[in-house]
């Protein structure tokens, strides 16, 4: 065999080859990841396809298991709280929380409301965070890359905050059972709102370069329609139920935490640009859902109560074998619950954590059929899935 | 409406097949027998004051003393904002029951996750297979009586510890303490010459 570049005809196809090529029309069975930079994370789709137009995506999920539940069967319950980082590393901050409010309901603990400020400011900042990255991404899984270090140069001022709250950048373990590990630092509340004051501008800007840029709104209109029922039905949760016109929030439905105190809209998907529920309107409600949370931060450090960021916790938490409590948080990939059931000891019998990607990911297959194949990373990255979330 | 409302409404459309409604946990919960759980929950979506159109969570409890494993259902309407949670106990030996995804899509990948990881047989479920556990896997990982094995294709699941011989830190307090009783216990002890 002749070394490469060394004759030019070895390495050229037949005219003949290209036809049969072309002729071609079978299906065929791709795997597209684990390691595809579009499905976010670790995930396998196996693609049955013909051509560009897919017949329908299996998704292969399990390579980020790390058996978090089975975690948590073992741990103490104040122990669990920095597993719950991992549960979600993005918005790693609901995940804290969720796995609080399940605790104190168990151990009905009463939080003081300065440490429920305190949660609100922390996880609205997480939200604008978590979306900045689900909407930098999805532009440029589309194929705007622009966008996307823009999106990540306002989340590095989110995670210097959060970082001088809790010392952590990605995986927070900030929130306690019982309240906050840490009061706000000194001028803690000027920092935030100048940082709230150059993002609403930045959004304006954000708004300008991408959500209504054309070629974008071209390119998703009309795009992974999910009608109001199928995501009644399949349970999707947050931005993309709001975009597929349900008009549903916890913080505003079913209140927890401070969010009572706080005036804010909910930004329900129209299909200004297409039809309601395609990948524009989720793209949208996630850039509305930022210019809320900054609302939410803004109302929570004019109405900061003074007090504890402590509740009194008893040092041992035990419950009567078998009790069960159940929380719903509106995270940021939408209403994320944990149930936990008490065991005999210091530890739970069972935990289960029901995540927004997971319900997302059970809806992908049958949104898939007869879309294009570069439709598919449209859609996974509309859903806002996060590999590690799924599996847990 | 309130889970009582809900669990009398379901009782006047379905009788003593509605089970009873738990009063002592934090989340009320109707327990209702396996066999009765496709129909109670036909009866939960379909009817209009009810009208529960998601399924939020499934999961299942492993009672390995009661030999039993429960399943927990938690329901949510969108339509009439309620939420109830319906459970029932299945054969600990031989888990098998109705699989809802009829009802409730989102029941499809919920139950794969619980198959997967507890071995409950949903029967009717459209694609009962192995979710985040690879696909030839032995076991079911959050049974309580699960036992990781050594090995899977040739890959060790077990991994020397650099740490060997290291003690708790709560043991480690346990020990000093003890053997300050001692040297407390010694000191105190009369000495045989009798010198300070």
């Amino acid at each position: 065999m002749s070394a490469p570049g060394t004759d030019p005809s070895a390495t050229m196809t037949s005219g003949k080859e290209v036809l049969k090529r072309i002729e071609y029309s079978g299906e065929m069975l791709v795997n597209m990841g684990p390691q595809h930079p579009s499905t976010h994370g670790v995930i396998n789709f196996l693609v049955q396809t013909d051509g560009e137009e897919m017949t329908r995506a299996i998704p292969e999920v399990g390579y980020l298991h790390r058996s978090i539940e089975k975690i948590g069967e073992r741990c103490e319950y104040a122990g669990f709280m920095p597993y719950t980082d991992r549960v979600d590393y993005i918005a790693a901050m609901f995940a804290n929380q969720g796995w609080a409010m399940a605790c104190e309901r168990l151990f009905a603990i009463e939080v003081p409301k300065r440490a429920e400020y305190c949660r609100v400011i922390a996880c609205e900042l997480n939200r604008i965070a978590s979306h900045l990255i689900s909407v930098g991404t999805m532009a440029m899984d589309v194929g705007a890359v622009t966008p996307f270090p823009y999106a990540l140069r306002e989340r590095e001022f989110i995670n210097d905050l959060l970082e001088e709250l809790c010392g952590a950048r990605l995986t927070y373990n900030y929130l306690r059972i019982g309240g906050v590990a840490f009061d706000l630092p000194d001028g803690y509340s000027e920092r935030v709102l100048r940082f709230v004051d150059h993002f609403e501008k930045v959004l304006v800007e954000f708004d300008r370069l991408i959500t209504q840029n054309r070629i974008f709104v071209e390119r998703l209109r009309g795009l992974g329609v999910i009608s109001r029922a199928l995501a009644i039905d399949h349970c999707l949760v947050g931005p993309n139920l709001r975009a597929s016109g349900v008009d549903w929030d916890l913080r505003r439905d079913l209140p927890y935490s401070a969010y009572p105190d706080f005036e804010f809209a909910v930004p329900v998907g129209t299909g200004a640009v297409g039809k309601t529920g395609d990948a524009w309107d989720r793209f949208w409600v996630r850039t509305r859902e930022m210019q809320e949370s900054c609302r939410i931060v803004r109302q929570a450090l004019q109405k900061l109560p003074e007090g504890p960021v402590m509740a009194k916790v008893p040092r041992r938490l035990k419950a009567p074998e078998g009790t069960d409590a159940f929380s719903r948080i509106e995270s940021a990939r939408g209403d994320m619950q944990y149930y936990v059931v008490a065991g005999p000891g210091e530890m739970a019998h069972r935990l289960k954590i029901r995540t927004g990607s997971f319900n997302a990911m059970g809806i992908i297959e049958k949104l898939s059929r007869g879309i294009m194949l570069a439709d598919l990373v449209a859609l996974i990255a509309s859903l806002d899935v996060v590999a590690p979330e799924i599996d847990r | 409406m309130n889970a009582a409302e809900i669990h009398a409404r379901l009782s006047e459309l379905l009788g003593a097949r509605a089970g009873t409604l738990s009063a002592a946990n934090k989340d009320e919960a109707a327990l209702i027998a396996p066999r009765d759980l496709l129909e109670v929950c036909r009866a939960l979506k379909t009817d209009d004051a009810l009208a529960f159109d998601a399924l939020m969570n499934l999961g299942c409890v492993d009672w390995p003393g009661k030999s039993e494993i429960e399943l927990v259902l938690h329901l949510f309407s969108y339509a009439r904002r309620h939420g109830f949670v319906l459970k029932c106990r299945l054969d600990r030996a031989q888990p098998r029951v109705a699989s809802v995804v009829p009802i409730w899509s989102s029941a499809e990948w919920l139950e794969r996750e619980q198959f997967d990881l507890f071995g409950v047989v949903f029967e009717g479920n459209p694609d009962l297979r192995r979710l985040l556990m690879p696909d030839d896997w032995i076991g079911f990982p959050l049974r309580k009586d699960y036992e990781e094995p050594e090995s899977w294709h040739g890959i060790s699941t077990v991994r020397e510890s650099p740490l060997d011989g290291f003690v708790r830190l709560d043991e480690l307090k346990k020990k000093l303490a003890a053997s300050r009783a001692e040297t407390v216990k010694a000191a105190d002890a009369p000495k045989p010459d009798g010198a300070p």
